[in-house]
């Protein structure tokens, strides 16, 4: 009789009231500086990123330094925290460095283990701070396990890396080790791409001749890589259930005004089955994202486990929102005025960032022991 | 009503009964009145009912206490429908005399009860239910009608019945709630074979069934609200209790798919996964649900984890039937039996794909519960109705 194997420990699934505080104060400057006008007139500008609305986020709130000990000039708080901050991000689709820079870029850095002085302590001082952003070199569709496969040389070109036109520093994964590369040195181009999702720029990198700092050598580079990566997959969830959140309620929220035949559409039974099974599927991705989180912040030995499990269940549920929101606002949903498409695009997007839930269910298949034929 | 009771409280009185009733040498129905008496059956009901007034959180410090000294439990699952659903019925309606009577034998389980609610005209639709309660000149009832899917009937004492007092009144308000004494001469209590061949469930024959007055819980024609109460415990016992990964219906397939390597085809592979990663999202939304019970902070995602699980148990052992091949032919017995325990999990493949059939129909359809969340949870607009303002005995039926 072969025993499943069992979490280690009961993950705190609920919110705390620090991070509910957390949570207002990221709604309320995001309600702020981040309506949808002001989002949809972004993504059609050179720029959509808003310094001020990063400032008062990374800076102000101190959200940058959410996983960064204070002994590095961060908050010393958790993933617990930093998912908290996602649900809203993804909830008003507002784009922002954040997933890119304050969670996997730093959480690279963090596995290092450089200690407090060095290049690479120095670079999550300033990640930390909000006063640059820097983003890991690979295209935005890696998987944790894909790593590996993300080396490139320090000549050569990666396709696809979100948030890369933005970012200060690049850190280019090489077979020597993990490099810092300035965005600005010589040697350095990077391209915007005209990508699906206008929320979450992609960028093509490439490098000839540039000189950057090497970080580390090439397995602890490799080792700390993965990590950024499950840390961005792991949170990327709760990003999802934002998204999720918002399309289902603006959905309610419409179907119950909209009147057609002398009645709300929401009271058609098709409609309010298609809303109730969405909202169950909410209820349900808050708990695998809340699992992720919970398991990265303790560092339990089922993180890699419980961000599989995240992924492989929360892309879908964005997705499926996404599309029923856009379906249930009938010709409305299918403008450009209408923001919609935004959490449309976001959501697809997402479920093909770090991996899709077909390559997460494959790792649940070998970290569950359920092995292909 | 004595000082705060605190978990060190409970404790403390915890380890008096034990003191006073050593487990060991106790009778297990002595036991369980004891503990009854002692207020530590079920803590947040009042003194002097088997409770305390305390916290309901701090029961699991009384059965962690209980279970480390290996005392005998109420059995909890023989019976369910008492616990859940009659009990916090007669408390909240009940009166003095009815609570002293009815609560210790039914906790202590000396006193098993059914519920006579649904019947083959109502179903969905339960408050259009036909069968009649008449009073007499003394004031006691005459009940006669057809109930159905009542499980335990035969083995039970008492009945939680709801029957249609005025015929007059709009369906919801002519309706009243009862206690019937299944040993009646006019209760005739037969096994309902269901697809997987054995009988969990009656169809009960109600013909002159008397009932006194003193047996009727709450006021008459407020039946209906009464009877909210009972099937709003009965969503909450189906989906509260902790369950361990691949603790459900998706433990026996993942165990037989570690076994049995040449049952491996690709696309099971793919279905299983899918079906593994909802299975386990789901404990964790279960395991949630529970955490905010603890905290104090009970969110309506009761509702939705049966709808999760129906499907769930559903798609895995329809998966497992295909997946065990000339196996999945097979059936285990078709022999009809009358359990008086059911395990869903239990028996074969077949009988698991059998059973979770009637999981998106038992307890409120699934259909159903899907309005309940969109009208309730969502907050979205009921459809328009033609029944809500009619004399029940003018409906079409």
């Amino acid at each position: 009789m072969t025993v499943p194997t069992q979490p280690p420990a009961t993950p705190d699934l609920l919110y705390s009231q620090d991070e509910e505080d957390l949570r207002s104060a990221v709604r309320a400057l995001l309600a702020d500086r981040a309506d949808a006008p002001t989002v949809i007139a972004a993504t059609e500008s050179d720029t959509p990123y808003d310094p001020r609305l990063w400032e008062a986020l990374a800076t102000g709130i101190g959200a940058a330094g959410l996983l960064v000990p204070e002994k590095l000039g961060g908050q010393g708080a958790s993933h617990r925290e930093a998912a908290v901050v996602l649900e809203e991000l993804g909830r008003s689709v507002a784009p922002a460095p954040y997933l890119t820079s304050s969670v996997v870029a730093t959480e690279t850095l963090l596995a290092l283990a450089g200690g407090e002085d060095g290049p690479a302590a120095a670079l999550l001082r300033e990640l930390a701070s909000g006063a640059r952003t820097a983003v890991l070199a690979v295209p935005f569709a890696t998987p944790p396990a894909g790593a590996d496969a993300a080396l490139t040389s320090r000549d050569g070109t990666v396709r696809g890396i979100a948030d890369a036109a933005a970012a200060d520093v690049l850190l280019v994964p090489t077979p020597k080790g993990l490099y810092a590369v300035g965005a600005a040195a010589p040697g350095v181009a990077v391209e915007p791409l005209v990508p699906l999702d206008l929320t979450r720029p992609l960028a093509t990198l490439t490098l000839s001749g540039a000189t950057g700092t090497l970080l580390a050598d090439a397995v602890t580079s490799a080792t700390a890589v993965r990590r950024g990566l499950l840390a961005g997959a792991g949170l990327l969830a709760s990003e999802q259930l934002g998204i999720a959140e918002w399309c289902l309620a603006e959905t309610v929220r419409y179907t119950r005004e909209r009147h057609q035949f002398n009645r709300p559409v929401g009271s058609f039974q098709s409609l309010k089955h298609r809303m109730a099974q969405l909202w169950l599927e909410v209820v349900s991705a808050r708990a695998a994202a809340r699992n992720a989180a919970d398991a990265l912040a303790t560092d339990s030995p089922d993180a890699p486990l419980a961000v599989a499990v995240a992924q492989a269940y929360c892309s879908g549920v964005a997705v499926h929102a996404a599309e029923e929101c856009v379906q249930l606002h009938g010709g409305i949903g299918m403008t450009w005025e209408h923001p919609a498409h935004l959490y449309l695009k976001r959501a697809k997007a997402d479920s093909v960032a770090y991996g899709s839930a077909g390559s997460h269910r494959e790792a649940v298949a070998e970290l569950a022991e359920l092995p292909a034929p | 009503m004595s000082p705060a009771v605190d978990a060190t409280e409970v404790r403390r009185r915890t380890h008096e009964l034990l003191a006073a009733h050593p487990p060991a040498t106790t009778g297990r129905t002595d036991f369980l009145k004891a503990r009854f008496d002692a207020g530590l059956a079920w803590v947040h009901y009042p003194e002097g009912l088997g409770g305390l007034d305390a916290p309901r959180s701090l029961q699991q410090v009384v059965d962690a206490e209980l279970a480390a000294a290996d005392a005998p439990d109420n059995d909890p699952r023989r019976i369910g429908i008492g616990l859940g659903m009659a009990a916090p019925t007669i408390l909240g309606f009940g009166t003095d005399e009815q609570k002293r009577r009815f609560l210790r034998p039914l906790w202590v389980g000396e006193e098993v009860w059914c519920q006579l609610f649904s019947e083959p005209g109502a179903g969905s639709d339960l408050a259009a239910l036909a069968t009649r309660a008449v009073q007499g000149d003394d004031g006691d009832w005459t009940v006669d009608g057809q109930k159905v899917w009542t499980s335990s009937a035969h083995v039970a004492r008492w009945a939680i019945l709801i029957a249609r007092t005025d015929p007059d009144l709009p369906k919801h308000r002519g309706i009243s709630y009862f206690i019937c004494d299944m040993t009646d001469p006019g209760v005739d209590v037969r096994p309902l074979r269901q697809i997987t061949g054995e009988a969990e469930f009656n169809e009960v024959f109600l013909s002159g069934v008397r009932i006194p007055d003193s047996h009727r819980l709450g006021p008459v024609g407020e039946g209906w609200k009464v009877a909210q109460t009972t099937l709003m415990n009965e969503r909450v016992s189906i989906g509260g209790s902790r369950i361990p990964r691949e603790g459900g219906m998706i433990g026996p397939v993942s165990t037989t798919w570690r076994e049995r390597p040449g049952l491996r085809t690709h696309d099971t592979h793919q279905r299983l996964l899918t079906l593994w990663v909802e299975a386990e999202v789901a404990r964790l939304t279960g395991e949630r649900l529970r955490q905010q019970l603890v905290a104090g902070q009970p969110g309506p995602e009761g509702s939705g984890m049966k709808l999760a699980f129906a499907r769930l148990n559903q798609e895995i052992s329809g998966l497992e039937v295909e997946l065990l091949g000339d196996e999945g032919l097979l059936y285990g017995d078709w022999t009809m039996v009358r359990p008086e325990l059911v395990d869903f999990t239990g028996r074969d493949a077949g009988y698991r794909y059998l059973r979770s059939k009637g999981n998106s129909i038992e307890g409120g359809t699934s259909e159903v519960l899907l309005n309940i969340v969109a009208e309730r949870v969502l907050g979205l607009p009921a459809e328009p109705r033609n029944d809500k303002d009619v004399a029940w005995k003018d409906l079409s039926r």
